[in-house]
């Protein structure tokens, strides 16, 4: 990575001490192609930052680069101002939580999903935490015995975010998690993520395909085209879009 | 059995050219170069292990354990070509189970040092090796591509590269094993075991057969576990960097 220190990290407005997560000039290319393009920006500690733009615009890949499961072809990324290399791999997963889309589960029973965290780290759950972590995603204490593979995609969104919280993420990051749930589970689990944000102080960020949602849950949004950073700035930047492939985005006029 | 006898027994040879030109199977090509190429390569072995057993050497005897590992590398690796140097990883097993079996026999006087006995013993243990060694990569390969979302959700909460490979490992391992076992089970109640039936045909004491066979099937038991266990345990580091980042099929989750 280039940019090793404080100084190196551009222009951005906001006071480094505000940042969760800072990129200069990030970029991540495959063999094949360039898919992150001189990313730099930040994610505000405390906030909730929804993430939007068309699909193969890079988003889950930079996710994966701040939850430490890739790394940047070139530039800075720092997370609460140390540099994410100084990181160890485990204990940067632990603090940087990822909710990931497929909402995968690990053959066995609610409580043993729940558990996961800990049992990664040769520790276990008590019961009384297990039942605190399945009422925080609005789900009963009747649902840790019940198999994994039983439970409905809502469901099954809920228990990936509750098995992430056991790490007591810093920073939560949610990709796409309501894309193949009904309206009233959409809601009911934008409501849990906007109390998680207050409650636990936790930094949110959340990919979505819907404009709506980043317009009433995100406080700040990034719009990412193509690789690149296109605009940033609070959510209602995407009610009147300076970038001209913002507003064909936004206008649902690119896919 | 004398040379005349054998070119009698090409009838058998004949039958099936017979009746593939009857019937235009288009076989006949493939069944004539099949027993040209046994009759050479077996007499080749043939002289080649009478001139050993001759010699008496153990130069000789290392010279031909050598060749079985090198013909069953060979063979093994094209399976595991995904796994980055494969080829020494599958030569130090063989050669290690080679090792260990033939001590044990040895040491413990359950075989005499001679060429007699150390080579056709090697060349089973080899061979077998090998072919659980294809088993294990074929299936290992292909319980990590399909158990993708688990090995990235596990590595995504912090777990450890050994931790989220262990399933698709311990799956695989158990996977090549099995057949080895319940071939064991039903030996002898449907057909009879090649080397015995080819020792009690020359001639040897049905039971002194048996007793042989049965040591054999005891070190493919041995042979079976330790090929798995050790590619297994060789192999898994590799889909790692040292970032405990999945090195395989990272790039194409979506952008």
């Amino acid at each position: 990575m280039v940019g090793s220190g404080l100084n190196a990290k551009g222009s951005d407005s906001m006071k480094e001490d505000e940042a969760a997560i800072q990129f200069h000039e990030v970029n991540f290319a495959t063999k094949e192609l360039t898919i992150l393009k001189s990313i730099t920006g930040s994610f505000v500690r405390g906030g909730i930052t929804t993430l939007v733009g068309p699909s193969g615009a890079g988003k889950s890949t930079l996710f994966r680069l701040c939850n430490g499961l890739l790394s940047a072809s070139s530039g800075g990324i720092w997370i609460d101002g140390i540099a994410i290399d100084d990181y160890e791999p485990v204990q940067l997963r632990r603090e940087i939580g990822i909710v990931l889309q497929s909402a995968t589960m690990i053959a066995g029973t609610v409580r043993d999903n729940l558990e996961l965290p800990r049992a990664l780290q040769g520790e276990s759950l008590t019961d009384n935490e297990a039942e605190e972590y399945i009422k925080v995603v609005g789900l009963g204490k009747e649902f840790l015995t019940r198999n994994s593979h039983d439970l409905s995609g809502g469901q099954k969104q809920r228990v990936s975010i509750a098995r992430t919280l056991v790490n007591r993420p810093k920073i939560l990051l949610l990709d796409e998690i309501t894309s193949s749930l009904d309206r009233v589970s959409t809601q009911e689990i934008e409501e849990l993520i906007v109390h998680i944000n207050q409650h636990y102080k936790t930094t949110v960020i959340w990919i979505t395909h819907h404009l709506d949602q980043a317009l009433q849950i995100g406080t700040y949004t990034w719009v990412m085209m193509d690789g690149k950073l296109v605009e940033s700035g609070p959510s209602n930047l995407l009610r009147n879009p300076e970038n001209e492939d913002v507003r064909r985005f936004v206008k649902g006029e690119v896919e | 059995m004398s040379f005349l006898t054998l070119v009698i027994a090409l009838v058998f040879v004949a039958i099936p050219l017979v009746l593939s030109k009857t019937l235009n199977l288009g076989l006949e090509r493939d069944t004539i170069v099949a027993t040209v190429r046994s009759i050479v390569q077996l007499l080749a072995v043939g002289y080649l292990l009478q001139f050993v057993f001759d010699s008496e050497s153990i130069l000789y005897i290392v010279l031909m354990i050598v060749l079985m590992i090198g013909a069953a590398t060979e063979n093994a690796r094209k399976k595991g070509s995904s796994i980055p140097g494969i080829t020494w990883k599958l030569i130090v097993t063989f050669l290690f189970v080679q090792v260990l079996t033939q001590a044990i026999l040895l040491s413990l006087n359950i075989i005499p040092a001679t060429a007699q006995y150390i080579i056709p013993i090697s060349g089973m243990v080899i061979g077998n090796s090998m072919v659980l060694g294809i088993l294990f990569l074929n299936r290992f390969t292909a319980e990590v591509a399909s158990r993708h979302d688990e090995t990235e959700l596990i590595l995504s909460l912090g777990g450890t590269p050994k931790q989220a490979v262990h399933r698709p490992l311990v799956t695989s391992i158990k996977a090549s094993i099995i057949p080895t076992i319940e071939a064991q089970k039903t030996i002898g109640l449907v057909q009879l075991p090649g080397m015995m039936s080819g020792q009690i045909i020359a001639g040897a004491d049905p039971v002194q057969a048996v007793m042989f066979q049965l040591l054999i099937l005891f070190l493919l038991l041995t042979t079976a576990v330790i090929t798995s266990i050790m590619l297994g345990y060789f192999s898994y580091p590799t889909l790692f960097n040292n970032r405990m980042q999945f090195i395989k099929k990272q790039h194409n989750r979506g952008a």
